[in-house]
């Protein structure tokens, strides 16, 4: 079963690969130049892993699954993170 | 970002179940100890690991009721889907005393902190209200008079969460207004709104947007689209209108 979400959702398993919170990180879209704070961004959760979608142009911008003790994280769709510093 | 903690990856810990409470027929709030946690802030989310006897897991986001200053004990709030994998046992199988793995705070996004101010509108459909609730018991508990609207969309006054704290809430707390529609059954004599959210009935209950409102909405993804778009068609800049979207049966 696919659940179509948001970023917000995807938050748990990011935090589990980045030591910062990416739902507040803004990324650029590779496809179409858009930027967004991921936890804006859709999402698609499934058994398989997340796919972290473009809300205007659809482009996969980030895919995450977690496989026998590993994740395999694809960011091609990512062209560039902004990170919040520590304040 | 949490102070000055150090950040790091998260990880999955064990919480306690202390404390269960029926909210409706089909809502449960489960409220646990979490050693070691980290404190929250409202509108932060959990994830919850099942594990079944032969390796099988499944996880789910469920949304922190209690505010931060509950911490170290952490409520959530679970509406039980049919045919879910994960909310059925959460609402009808565990008991006190049992532990759950979870994952969290999970999501700086759809935060509001008393220090942010307001006024505030919150915008909850369904089991949607329950970050909201994080909110408005963050704002009680920090002594916040932010004025906050509340615009709570339900199916029936039966299936409305937390009725008793919110309504009471909203009466001894002058700065605080909740406004019901009942999109399925209005309760005899009702004289409120008893229809799904549009933008006609946002632009009845939402602060004009020259007040400068932060706006939460919290729903099932159709619902919180209706309700950003009217916002943004309200004059509400983008930035100002957080959303969360839970799927349209919960994701079970």
């Amino acid at each position: 079963m696919e659940r179509k979400l948001d970023g917000n959702a995807a938050g748990g398993i990011l935090h589990a690969v980045f030591p910062f919170d990416m739902t507040v990180t803004r990324a650029t879209c590779a496809g179409c130049g858009a930027i967004g704070a991921v936890g804006a961004l859709a999402a698609y959760i499934h058994g398989m892993g997340t796919v972290v979608r473009c809300p205007r142009c659809d482009t996969a911008m980030i895919r995450l699954a977690y496989v026998k003790g590993r994740y395999w994280l694809d960011m091609r769709g990512a062209r560039v993170l902004q990170i919040e510093g520590e304040q | 970002m949490e102070g000055t903690a150090v950040q790091r990856r998260l990880i999955w810990r064990f919480g306690e179940v202390v404390a269960a409470r029926a909210e409706t027929a089909r809502a449960k709030s489960l409220t646990l100890t979490v050693p070691e946690w980290p404190g929250h802030r409202a509108g932060q989310h959990v994830d919850v690991r099942l594990t079944a006897d032969d390796g099988y897991q499944a996880e789910r986001s469920y949304s922190i009721a209690s505010p931060p200053e509950d911490s170290p004990k952490v409520t959530i709030t679970v509406e039980r889907l049919d045919d879910g994998e994960v909310s059925p046992y959460l609402v009808d199988e565990v008991r006190i005393g049992d532990r759950l793995e979870l994952r969290g705070p999970i999501g700086g996004y759809f935060v509001w902190e008393a220090q942010m101010g307001g006024p505030l509108l919150l915008v909850g459909g369904g089991s949607g209200i329950v970050p909201l609730m994080a909110m408005i018991r963050h704002r009680k508990a920090a002594g916040s008079a932010v004025p906050t609207r509340l615009l709570y969309s339900s199916r029936s006054s039966a299936e409305v969460i937390y009725r008793d704290e919110l309504e009471n809430a909203a009466r001894l707390d002058g700065g605080l207004k909740l406004i019901y529609t009942f999109t399925r059954v209005q309760p005899p004599g009702w004289t409120g709104y008893g229809r799904r959210i549009d933008v006609g009935l946002l632009g009845e209950v939402a602060w004009l947007a020259g007040d400068h409102p932060r706006a939460y909405i919290c729903g099932p993804t159709p619902f919180v689209e209706t309700a950003a778009a009217a916002l943004v068609s309200l004059g509400y800049p983008d930035a100002y209108v957080k959303t969360e979207r839970f799927g349209p049966t919960g994701g079970g």
